[in-house]
């Protein structure tokens, strides 16, 4: 494999993280717009622990991502008031504060960006994305995440039928921000250099684009959103300067043929009859 | 009545300046069928939203079993044993009549087995689910998207969902509203199966010829205050409850 399709699944792996952070907390009803910052996060503080402090770069992952759940969980406390648009646009403000935090924080680097963390195999970045897509998908199994469509789909009701939704909602969030750092973890281990603006809106929006586009009701959706969003573009090159527009409109007319995503349950369902069947 | 499962002593509900409930006093007692009747705007669907804590009273107590219940959560005193269905339904948009069962049940399991698939994690419930849906006559629609079934077999998911909670009160707000005899027969059976199970149900409904015949106690409500109460025959020859209905003058 050339080093440069290696870069380009790596940057797809860290890109299904980030989707599937979004997917997550979408998973409740709630639409993030700032997992960036939950990336930059996670960048942040395991290039910190690797760098400053030697420790091992699993291990500084594990950290990171309790940390930014933990974060996660505090910023979903005042979130909890907030519904549809004017949810996403707090978070939104929370990325941009993330954001400009670490613009003005010196010790790293401040607008220079902070370097010296060892560079990750390909391999290793996808041990994590695979698991923890693995896991989701476990997880899309059991009975929290019926209560998570529980709360989705209504969450009064969801209440009225014994389910603790503050719980349910705060929940998904902290772990969303979780695997969001774990995402801005292997990227910062990957590119070896980050800088504030990695971290920002259009990062974002990136994750919430891969759901969108690969499918919003099912985890594997993220990981066909991830890799169209990371490949087609590239495959688009020999139209050069079109390419990008060429690639948006492909996702208008996904989102006005399949509102879900190209991956829903019901085509999953037909997929893996047809290989049963042959 | 001592063996009351259900106690309300002057529960009052007020929106701005108007009294949804005024000073509701009632009783449910355990093991029989109690129904709340009354005009339109009477306040029988507030008195149910504030028994489950969807609103807040703004004076008087709701005991469970001589719990005070009143200021708790809605998820708290379903856990306690109140379950409720709606009078315009609200079933999950995405689920499964199986998924409905099976996200109701009560919460005993330890929270890393509800984090598994719950073919692995959770036979119980899955045997519970199934009995359930035997029950109300589900099974052959398991798989089948709740909210793409007909109205009346709606009515029936939703009851189900409130059952599998195991509830030693359910509150049906007019679940016979929209439905033909047929229809209205079968989930007028279904209730009294509930009751021998050692359910107990209390009801809000319009038709006072389905009520009259399935209740054991009744109470009229009328701008949110209580009018009459009494057994069926004692409520239908009550002239009060004559003029809330039909007014003074008929």
């Amino acid at each position: 494999m050339s080093t440069y399709y290696a870069s380009l699944l790596a940057e797809s792996g860290i890109l299904l993280l980030g989707a599937l952070s979004v997917y997550i907390i979408l998973a409740t009803g709630q639409l993030s717009l700032g997992n960036g910052a939950f990336m930059g996060i996670g960048a942040y503080l395991s290039s910190y622990l690797t760098v400053a402090l030697n420790v091992p770069l699993t291990l500084a992952l594990v950290i990171s991502a309790i940390a930014a759940g933990i974060i996660g969980a505090i910023v979903a406390f005042p979130a909890l008031r907030l519904k549809g648009i004017y949810l996403a646009m707090a978070t939104v403000g929370f990325g941009e504060m993330v954001r400009s935090f670490f613009l003005n924080f010196d010790a790293m680097g401040g607008s220079g960006g902070y370097r010296g963390m060892q560079h990750i195999s390909v391999g290793y970045v996808w041990l994590w994305a695979g698991g923890i897509l693995i896991a989701v998908m476990l997880l899309e199994r059991s009975r929290v995440w019926l209560e998570m469509q529980a709360v989705h789909d209504d969450e009064t009701a969801a209440g009225l039928i014994g389910l603790n939704t503050t719980v349910t909602k705060i929940g998904a969030f902290g772990v969303g921000a979780a695997v969001a750092a774990i995402s801005g973890g292997l990227f910062a281990h990957h590119n070896v250099y980050i800088e504030p603006a990695n971290f920002g809106f259009d990062r974002s929006i990136e994750f919430v684009l891969a759901v969108i586009l690969g499918g919003s009701t099912v985890g594997p959706g993220s990981l066909v959103g991830s890799l169209l969003l990371v490949f087609l573009p590239e495959f688009l090159r020999p139209i050069a300067d079109w390419r990008l527009a060429a690639f948006g409109t492909l996702l208008i007319v996904v989102l006005l043929v399949r509102r879900q995503g190209i991956l829903d349950r019901s085509l999953i369902r037909t997929l893996t009859f047809r290989r049963a069947a042959a | 009545m001592s063996n009351a499962l259900l106690q309300l002593t002057g529960v009052t509900k007020t929106f701005g300046g108007i009294h949804a409930l005024s000073g509701m006093v009632c009783e449910v007692p355990e093991g029989k069928i109690v129904g709340v009747i009354g005009p339109n705007g009477a306040g029988k669907t507030t008195l149910f939203n504030t028994i489950t804590g969807a609103y807040r009273a703004d004076a008087g107590e709701v005991k469970l079993k001589g719990v005070d219940v009143t200021q708790w959560p809605s998820y708290r005193i379903v856990r306690e044993g109140i379950a409720r269905t709606f009078q315009n339904i609200r079933l999950f948009g995405s689920m499964t009549v199986w998924e409905h069962l099976l996200v109701a049940q009560p919460h005993s399991e330890s929270a890393w087995r509800r984090l598994l698939p719950i073919a692995w994690a959770n036979p119980a419930a899955q045997e519970r689910a199934e009995e359930v849906m035997a029950f109300f006559g589900l099974t052959e629609l398991r798989d089948r998207p709740a909210k793409s079934l007909p109205y009346g077999i709606q009515r029936k998911v939703e009851m189900a969902r409130a059952v599998t909670a195991r509830p030693k009160l359910l509150l049906l707000d007019e679940p016979v509203a929209g439905m033909n005899h047929d229809e209205a027969e079968e989930i007028r059976a279904l209730m009294i199966r509930l009751r021998d199970t050692g359910l107990t149900i209390l009801l809000i409904e319009h038709d006072m010829n389905f009520v009259m015949r399935l209740c054991d106690y009744l109470y009229v409500l009328d701008f949110g205050v209580l009018i009459a109460e009494g057994r069926p025959e004692e409520v239908r020859a009550n002239p009060v409850v004559l003029d809330a209905y039909l007014g003074k003058d008929s």
